[in-house]
């Protein structure tokens, strides 16, 4: 139902200066190949969980890149863990074990770890 | 009497041109503008994609001058080029006359004058460089400055400047800057180890041998970032720092990013004097300006003029590598006219 008046919406331009840079720096750090990664998308092309549900495991990896973390949380829990990413990966990027470690990055937030 | 022939331009295309014909027996006269020979090479500190020294190339160069002892006229600029018979008379304003059986244009590219991207901000805001410019301070050496006189913690780098860009009339891509960009990430990297380095582009063309190895290097090795989105303009904090806005094209969504100095990367253009020596000796263009061959599989190098014939960046940008390549490429073509063997008279079936 249309409500008077006016609402502020939260913009959404990535302000880079003041993302919140953690899960990126933790991923940097233990797992390398997060570098090479071209953003081709052959990931979510393959990707089990992603033909049933709404989970891109390329815009995951974006958002990290990006500090974006409220984008991360929900999505990390939607992935099976198949590793069929890592095999299609071009570049050679293990998928797999991005997703375990940003598991544990967010793990380490919670209790003031990292 | 030997044949006489005539290049036009002393950068990479005219020199190893020069060396060549000599070397296959003709008299060769080099001109050049400046009073140095080299044309842009000598402006270049460090070459992709090995990271070699960009003088190495031009003492190669000017070693097979001396060897074949060309004759070099510095300062030269032509007032005419007459068609005689089969001869072209080229006068210099220093009342020099010069009569050549065939000509070789390498008269190269400019570099896109940034300031026609005034959204970008080059010659408004201080921290706001070229790749010429970041090349000048890669070589004085020692501590890398911003214009404003400090280290740099955020470079980005813009692609595609003057390139591909219809609102600036190069609708064509410059081949060398995304490649250049990556090895100048790299050399910043390791400059400054700590600092965090952005390149904006629209694609990457890592055509050529090693582009693409260098190019996963820079992320591997230096973690380079790579972020897919055109910058649409640039402004100036208080303190000087560059705020850029682009969109992230590939999370769909608008980003803005403050940087201590930013690069961008400038394509080629057809050279003045490639359009004054076009205009001499009235030569096709291509919409671009570049010089047209006759056939772009069959004739490159082969202008509409006979005896006229061009290599180099004149033609289209191109690499170093290319260069020579095209230089020695268009040498081949000379030497097949000269001894009366002409690849117009081949006829092309349709």
């Amino acid at each position: 139902m249309p409500v008077f008046g006016f609402k502020i919406n939260k913009p959404r331009v990535i302000d880079y200066d003041n993302t919140d840079k953690r899960i990126l720096n933790y991923l940097l750090a233990n797992e390398p190949s997060f570098n090479s990664c071209i953003f081709c998308g052959s990931c979510t092309a393959t990707c089990s969980a992603g033909h049933f549900t709404d989970f891109n495991i390329r815009k995951l990896k974006m958002n990290i890149r990006r500090g974006l973390i409220d984008e991360i949380k929900d999505e990390v829990e939607k992935c099976m863990l198949c590793g069929k990413c890592f095999l299609v990966c071009p570049r050679g990027v293990n998928n797999r074990n991005i997703v375990l470690k940003v598991r544990d990055a967010l793990t380490k937030i919670e209790s003031h770890e990292l | 009497m030997g044949k006489k022939v005539v290049v036009i331009g002393g950068g990479i295309t005219g020199m190893e041109a020069s060396v060549q014909l000599s070397a296959l027996g003709y008299t060769v006269t080099l001109l050049e503008k400046e009073n140095q020979l080299g044309g842009h090479l000598k402006d270049w500190t460090v070459l992709f994609p090995n990271l070699r020294k960009g003088h190495e190339i031009v003492s190669f160069l000017e070693h097979g001058l001396r060897l074949q002892e060309v004759n070099v006229i510095y300062n030269a600029h032509i007032k005419s080029i007459q068609k005689i018979n089969k001869q072209y008379e080229i006068t210099l304003d220093k009342k020099i006359n010069l009569i050549a059986d065939a000509v070789l244009v390498a008269t190269g590219f400019d570099l896109f004058d940034a300031h026609k991207k005034e959204e970008f901000g080059y010659g408004l805001y201080e921290n706001v460089i070229t790749s010429y410019d970041l090349e000048k301070i890669f070589a004085q050496e020692g501590e890398v400055k911003t214009p404003s006189g400090i280290k740099p913690q955020r470079i980005g780098f813009i692609h595609c400047v003057g390139s591909r860009d219809e609102k600036v009339n190069n609708h064509y891509c410059s081949n060398v800057c995304c490649v250049t960009g990556v090895k100048q990430a790299m050399e910043l990297k390791t400059l400054i180890p700590d600092a965090e380095i952005f390149n904006f582009y629209m694609d990457m063309r890592m055509f050529d041998t090693h582009f693409e190895e260098l190019y996963l290097e820079s992320q591997k090795k230096y973690g380079v970032n790579f972020i897919r989105g055109r910058l649409s303009e640039a402004s100036e904090t208080i303190d000087k720092r560059i705020i850029i806005k682009v969109e992230d094209t590939l999370t769909s969504r608008p980003l803005k990013m403050t940087v201590d100095m930013l690069v961008l990367l400038v394509g080629m253009e057809p050279s003045k004097g490639t359009k004054e020596i076009a205009k001499l000796l009235n030569l096709k263009l291509r919409e671009s300006g570049f010089l047209r061959p006759e056939d772009d599989h069959t004739l490159s190098n082969v202008s509409n003029m006979p005896g006229v014939f061009f290599a180099g960046t004149c033609s289209g940008p191109m690499s170093i590598k290319y260069t020579f390549t095209d230089a020695r490429a268009a040498v081949t073509k000379i030497n097949c006219y000269l001894k009366e063997y002409e690849l117009q008279h081949r006829i092309l079936l349709n």
